[in-house]
């Protein structure tokens, strides 16, 4: 099984960039979320974001609470969840995060839900709502199990917070774009590039730098990556593609997903290429 | 250690805390830094006390309920008359202190939920009497059964967005104002209207809210030169128990007692008895008291009055509640319906439904004591808002 680590590593060897992508478990069936998976990694996602269904997402927009929401009316529960994670694993080594926010994980249990995951092979967990001033269990718990945790550092995170968040991710920074909630947007703010470029500063050589929300665009990519991102996190754009698609065929949906993915994925190589 | 002492490091013993995504982290700690400085600004608690008194009106009275009292036949019943405060209800003692909070940081927006629409009418007063522009979320359902309070805050100058998210009440329209916040932090303050959400604003609220206890103290001294043997207050979020609790807190010899809205009944699920049915969990920025699934879903609520229509509580009454310094019960719609109408006819007084709880409550109290005893209620709002509500649930027509 690839680590987190192991993929930044071999892209950085191949002067490649990291893609990872999100969509919601469950939506918008349980069974449906291998294929999509598939999909996705067959188009060149490196590192795959699962998220765990919640009812009340607050750092999520429309797309993905609409996706949450189709995720739990099928009756999607987190030992559904990492079920679906085991089940992706046995036909790819991509490293799985689970993404969700904290109470479906502090009401089953830390202890019981990190170490169940790590059985279905899960190799990370973000948790948007849980920042490192409350984290010391969480963090304590999943080093136990040899479990990544990715924080998230935003625009308004000082240079002192930004220290101590990268003393506590591991796998990679979650660098939040801009000020807002998820969602696809048609531009890529100046005040993005600069952020990225500063945030590269401090992580450089410490941690790999992951940017997400907002981020849907070849173009986008290509900047984020020239100004020193590792990685593009890609959510909304996918999930898109899930909803249009979900009276059509589920091959015309899995197509348009590993066709968006290729695109993504060859932005970011062209990018890191010229770059380097 | 004394009860009141709390919050320490922004926790309630376990419970509190600031569980809020990093982008909102910077604005959380800012804030608590400017509330903690405002505190002991003597300047601030001046002008947050002309308001008070010359705005709100305030101090409101502790008032003898004798007819009821009479009734009964059981304790001295007290109501302190926060409905007569300006707004009709408690929640501009929290809006005006938040209000010039948000001024003295330089904030020029201001944010809010609302249930009822109480806290966002008080929001949208205290706005507009401080020169601040006032944006309130409102679930698309509580905008429908309490359409009167809407139009009020369009008329005090409050732009008013409807949630069509989720369930469609007070939780959702929380959720809003949090995306709002994250996308808006540098010019937006959030006001939020109880005592619940990340630290420091369960303490914060119940400060600005602890003008309620600390006058009744105050005018029962006055009236009975003793301590009253039991305060009761309608809990949802918590903030006008709170405020009633706070300087009692480490007077042990008063019972406190919590009133949660218990809908169609416990046993049928439709209820917001959160203390009573729920439990622990993280919700809305803080480890509290939470209702919620078998896999840690948050669950709708179901309660006739819009206010306490609320899966969580503030965090203080989930620690008075692991303390047993307080004491959590319930009332049904029905119950609630019945107080609201008994207050009508005996004392001349229009309870709000979230007050008519408490009152509910205090009515069983009040026949299980002694006649030389006195039970204090907060009356935390007056019920010409749901007048509408009353006449559908008794099936008369308007």
């Amino acid at each position: 099984m690839n680590t987190i680590k192991q993929v930044f590593e071999n892209n950085h060897k191949n002067n490649k960039g990291c893609l990872i992508g999100y969509i919601t478990a469950g939506d918008p069936t349980p069974e449906l979320t291998p294929k999509i998976a598939n999909a996705l990694i067959r188009g060149g996602v490196d590192i795959l974001e699962l998220g765990l269904p919640f009812s009340d997402p607050i750092a999520d927009g429309p797309t993905i609470q609409a996706a949450n929401i189709r995720a739990l009316k099928a009756k999607t529960t987190p030992p559904k969840v990492l079920k679906i994670a085991q089940k992706i694993k046995t036909k790819h080594n991509t490293p799985i995060i689970i993404m969700t926010y904290y109470n479906p994980i502090f009401h089953i249990g830390l202890d019981k839900f990190i170490s169940t995951a790590k059985t279905h092979n899960v190799n990370g967990l973000i948790i948007p709502d849980l920042p490192i001033e409350e984290a010391s269990h969480f963090k304590k718990t999943a080093t136990t199990y040899n479990m990544d945790t990715i924080f998230l550092a935003a625009p308004s995170t000082s240079k002192n917070r930004l220290n101590k968040i990268i003393n506590e991710t591991s796998g990679f920074l979650y660098l939040i774009s801009h000020y807002g909630t998820t969602g696809t947007k048609t531009t890529l703010e100046d005040s993005t590039i600069k952020l990225v470029q500063q945030v590269k500063t401090i992580t450089d050589k410490k941690i790999p730098l992951a940017v997400g929300f907002g981020i849907s665009q070849p173009e986008h990519i290509q900047k984020i990556i020239k100004a020193g991102a590792d990685a593009a996190i890609v959510g909304s754009a996918f999930i898109n593609i899930i909803q249009k698609n979900t009276n059509n065929s589920v091959t015309c949906m899995l197509n348009e997903l590993e066709a968006t993915a290729k695109a993504l994925k060859t932005a970011i190589t062209l990018e890191s290429t010229t770059y380097t | 250690m004394k009860i009141s002492s709390y919050p320490k490091n922004g926790k309630y013993g376990k419970f509190g805390g600031k569980f809020v995504p990093e982008i909102l982290m910077e604005a959380v700690n800012e804030l608590e830094v400017a509330y903690y400085q405002a505190k002991k600004d003597n300047a601030f608690q001046k002008q947050l006390d002309y308001y008070l008194a010359d705005f709100v009106g305030r101090p409101t009275p502790l008032y003898f309920a004798e007819n009821l009292t009479r009734k009964l036949g059981g304790a001295k019943i007290y109501l302190k008359r926060e409905d007569l405060a300006h707004g009709g209800a408690h929640k501009i003692n929290n809006t005006l202190g938040q209000a010039l909070l948000a001024k003295r940081m330089g904030k020029t927006r201001v944010i809010a939920e609302t249930g009822a629409g109480q806290h966002g009418v008080a929001t949208a007063i205290a706005c507009a009497a401080l020169g601040l522009e006032a944006e309130v979320y409102m679930g698309t359902e509580d905008c429908e059964r309490q359409r009167l309070n809407v139009f009020r805050m369009k008329l005090l100058n409050a732009k008013v967005h409807p949630v069509n998210s989720g369930s469609k009440t007070l939780k959702d329209s929380i959720n809003e104002a949090f995306r709002d916040w994250v996308t808006n932090i540098k010019t937006t303050y959030y006001m939020i209207g109880s005592t619940m959400g990340p630290h420091p604003y369960p303490m914060m609220v119940r400060d600005f809210q602890s003008v309620i206890g600390k006058e009744i103290k105050q005018q029962f001294t006055q009236k009975e030169n003793r301590l009253p043997d039991a305060l009761v207050a309608c809990v949802g979020g918590g903030s006008n128990a709170m405020g009633t609790f706070y300087p009692f807190e480490d007077d042990l010899t008063v019972k406190l007692y919590g009133v949660e809205a218990a809908g169609e009944g416990i046993k049928t699920g439709k209820h917001a008895a959160t203390l009573l049915a729920g439990n622990e969990g993280i919700f809305h920025g803080m480890h509290t008291y939470i209702l919620q699934d078998d896999n840690g879903q948050i669950k709708s609520t179901t309660s006739i009055s819009a206010g306490l229509d609320y899966p969580g509580v503030g965090p203080e009454h989930a620690f008075l509640k692991s303390l047993k310094r307080a004491t959590y019960v319930s009332a049904t719609d029905k119950e609630a319906v019945n107080a609201y109408l008994l207050l009508c006819k005996t004392e001349g007084i229009l309870p709000a439904l979230e007050s008519s709880h408490a009152l509910a409550y205090a009515i069983k109290l009040a026949l299980n004591m002694d006649k030389t005893k006195t039970i204090i209620i907060t009356l935390s709002g007056r019920g010409d808002k749901d007048v509408e509500t009353i006449a559908d649930f008794t099936g008369e027509k308007i």
